[in-house]
């Protein structure tokens, strides 16, 4: 056996200083020398566990292999084979609670970085002029049609396609991507990335027709009338929480998807180039700790802000955001409010948001997240001067698509209940997956569901 | 790309022009709306549907010039095209046999008012109109309005076309004349709606009221539209834009309409230099 090397490669990034101030990428991935010096540090398991812990089950050790052969098409077309959207993975997926948690070498400390070798194999063949072009097989004749164009409608697209049945995306919004495109910004996912992919999945045949809200535009059953033999919903989490506490319609108060909609679907980072603007302040708070609270964040001081807080009621231990954004957002200056939450916004006599008063909190006992549930310290009131908050607290499902169906069942989450293996919904002919489903979950789990739905409907149709 | 099919200036600044969308068409009810972004840079902004031809697969839209977005949407003519357009929007204007039903319709409001107005009036009602805009120059859709209600009543601020005054005078008339009115629609900028509502709160009539407050996606993902009703937040997207006059929280509406002032003035003013002759 190979002696061990726990020496893991670092990914290069921009400066903390110099990043603040621009949206470029941060991360800038390895060099082809990096890669393979990463890539010898897998020791090819016989029953390598990172598979299992890959919620799409990408051949990790056979990826690797190859690219340490450096054989990259080869290490490409094993990526591809189970993940449509590997460049977005590398780059978003929590890899330190999936493939990176179960590597045999994480209990040394020093997983190997599945995720940056995922980039880099994905980069590596966006940059090669003539795509891989997948064969197809003969067309079924069959004609699906899905609802949201985010990871879990284009894994499920994707993987119909190459089924051989027609596929067409409706899409609410102008662009499609969902998630990928109108909530995380191009430092941590550029655009132009998300645009391959999506290109990838159109290159299979996929139709993609934007501008179309499913529920306004036709519904559901109409798409079924219309001759289409099965329908997925991967419509996401897209209807924003808010604290409900005084003051929170002030100006200046925004919605984290509103802040991040105007900032990188809008390119208000660009105004007046670009038409949409977005108000950032000089001094800025976000409420909340996951992923959405730290692009924001992130964006705004970008966007020039002088100060920006996170306002978090739980300790760092707690913070859901992937470790490697926290730490980025400490590099670049993000301040940490822990163990506190808004009281209520504070506003001026034109109803703008001047400051928002604090609780400071403390943690009790675990609730049933099994994270210890925070209380207010009585009496800890305090004030941080504000001029523009943003509010990430999470998403729940959009009802518009639930109340436009005759026949699909519902939490009271407002999630769609679906089959967890199959995605089957209780109404014949229609599946679901992804965030819609499980509510605010992660891009991977979006494109599992998206997967399995997929595998369930082709042998629904193939039965038929 | 949604073609323009036919594009009329009524007014200076007062333009209307039919879109190419079959598919909104089909599906467009009175009260809807539609959000439209004229190219890649554009924003997006909603605009209430003021009409829509199934034959021809159009919906009508009418917009004044107010700011840079509308003044680039002017600019365009008849053959070009805007980037998107998506509908229909928001939900429909309840329409039932309610008996009497005053519309009113002030400034660029006008539009929306007439294709509810002759729903209301397809579904039985007997329907009264005001219509009423700042000054004649700003006035339009007359002739369409009386083809769909039973009495028109037509008024300018400054007197220079019809009654002289603001449209609440003859709504508090027609409200005081005994006969029973069963509800009032009131569709125009946010004031002239507060004092709709304001008019008829005292009578008890219902006034349905259409709000334009500031939207991005308009199907309830950003919360940028929100407003109060009744104590209550909602998102004039999804929820409205139709709400009950007498619920609203006027001061609030206002306020968040403001929210960008600043940037819109900039925006027109960078577009106005760099258009200075034909402006
Ligand atoms: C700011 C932000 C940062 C995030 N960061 C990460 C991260 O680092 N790592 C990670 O794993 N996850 C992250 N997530 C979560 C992840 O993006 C989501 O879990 C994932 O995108 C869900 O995929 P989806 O396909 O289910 O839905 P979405 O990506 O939400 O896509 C749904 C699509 O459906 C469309 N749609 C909705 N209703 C209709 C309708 N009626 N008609 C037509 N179309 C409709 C929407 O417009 C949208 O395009 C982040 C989320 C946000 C908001
Ligand atoms: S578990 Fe780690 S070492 Fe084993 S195959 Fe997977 S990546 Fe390589
Ligand atoms: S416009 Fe975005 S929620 Fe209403």
């Amino acid at each position: 056996m190979p002696k061990l090397n726990l020496n893991r490669e670092e990914m290069p990034r921009q400066d903390p200083k110099a990043r603040g101030k621009n949206f470029s990428e941060v991360a800038l991935g390895y060099s082809f020398e990096q890669a393979l010096g990463e890539a010898s540090r897998c020791i090819q398991c016989p029953k390598p566990l990172c598979m299992t812990g890959c919620p799409v089950s990408v051949t990790i050790p056979e990826f690797i292999r190859a690219l340490r052969e450096g054989d990259m098409p080869a290490a490409a077309k094993a990526l591809k084979m189970k993940n449509a959207l590997p460049a977005i993975c590398g780059r978003v997926c929590p890899q330190e609670t999936q493939c990176e948690q179960v590597c045999v070498l994480a209990k040394r400390g020093a997983p190997v970085a599945i995720g940056r070798l995922e980039r880099f194999v994905a980069d590596w063949e966006r940059r090669q002029q003539e795509a891989a072009s997948a064969v197809l097989p003969e067309p079924t004749g069959k004609k699906v049609a899905l609802v949201g164009s985010g990871p879990a409608g284009l894994t499920c697209a994707a993987d119909l396609a190459k089924a051989g049945h027609s596929v067409t995306i409706y899409e609410a919004l102008h662009v499609a991507g969902g998630v990928l495109m109108y909530g995380i910004p191009e430092f941590r996912l550029p655009k132009e990335i998300v645009q391959a992919d999506i290109n990838y999945v159109m290159s299979l045949g996929v139709k993609i027709e934007l501008d179309s809200v499913v529920g306004k535009l036709f519904t559901v059953d109409d798409l079924l009338k219309d001759g289409y033999d099965a329908v997925f919903l991967g419509t996401g989490a897209g209807l924003p929480m808010f604290l409900n506490i005084p003051g929170e319609n002030l100006n200046g108060v925004y919605a984290a998807n509103e802040f991040l909609t105007r900032v990188n679907l809008m390119k208000a980072y660009r105004f007046p180039e670009y038409d949409t603007p977005v108000k950032v302040g000089k001094k800025v708070a976000v409420v909340g700790a996951g992923n959405v609270a730290m692009d924001a964040a992130r964006s705004a001081l970008r966007l020039g802000a002088e100060v920006v807080y996170v306002i978090y009621r739980r300790s760092r231990a707690e913070m859901p955001a992937r470790h490697e954004e926290v730490e980025n957002a400490e590099e670049e200056g993000i301040e940490f409010r822990l163990l506190t939450n808004p009281k209520r916004f504070l506003g001026n006599e034109h109803g703008s948001l001047v400051g928002v008063e604090c609780y400071e909190m403390e943690l009790g006992e675990p609730d049933e997240s099994g994270r210890r549930r925070p209380s207010v310290k009585p009496n800890s009131e305090f004030t941080i001067d504000v001029d523009v908050a943003i509010i990430a607290l999470g998403t729940t499902p959009n009802p518009l698509v639930a109340q436009t169906t005759i026949g699909l069942d519902t939490t009271r989450h407002g999630t769609v209940v679906a089959d967890e293996t199959t995605g089957r919904t209780v109404k014949p002919g229609v599946w679901a997956g992804g965030d819609t489903v499980t509510g605010a979950a992660t891009v991977i789990s979006a494109m599992g569901a998206g997967r399995r739905a997929a595998a369930d409907i082709d042998r629904f149709l193939r039965e038929k | 790309m949604y073609k323009i099919l036919f594009k009329q200036t009524l007014l200076p600044k007062i333009h209307l022009m039919r879109i190419e969308a079959p598919k909104v068409a089909a599906k467009a009810q009175a009260g809807q709306f539609v959000v439209i972004r004229i190219d890649e840079r554009g924003e997006r902004i909603p605009l209430t549907i003021a009409d829509w031809d199934n034959k021809e697969g159009s919906i009508t839209i009418i917009f004044m010039e107010v700011g840079a977005s509308t003044a680039r949407l002017a600019a365009l003519n008849e053959g070009d095209s805007i980037m998107n357009f998506v509908g229909p929007l928001g939900l429909p204007t309840e329409i039932e046999k309610f008996g009497t039903v005053i519309c009113v319709g002030g400034g660029v409001g006008i539009a929306p008012v007439f294709p509810i107005a002759r729903a209301l009036r397809e579904a039985g009602n007997r329907v009264i109109a005001i219509i009423g805009a700042r000054s004649k120059d700003l006035l339009f859709w007359e002739d369409m309005m009386r083809t769909v209600s039973d009495e028109l009543i037509v008024t300018t601020d400054d007197g220079t076309y019809a009654r002289k005054g603001v449209v609440t005078i003859p709504l508090k008339e027609l409200l005081e004349r005994g006969e029973k009115i069963d509800r009032v629609i009131a569709i125009g900028p946010a004031v002239m709606m507060k004092f709709c509502s304001r008019t008829t709160q005292p009578f008890g009539v219902k006034t349905m009221v259409s709000l334009n407050s500031i939207m991005v996606d308009g199907t309830g993902m950003c919360g940028a539209c929100r407003v109060a009703v009744g104590g209550v937040t909602k998102f004039a997207c999804v929820d409205g834009p139709d709400f009950d006059g007498h619920e609203v929280d006027w001061d609030l509406l206002a306020a968040r309409q403001r929210m960008y002032i600043e940037e819109e003035k900039m925006s027109f003013e960078r577009w106005l230099a760099k258009h200075a002759v034909t402006a």
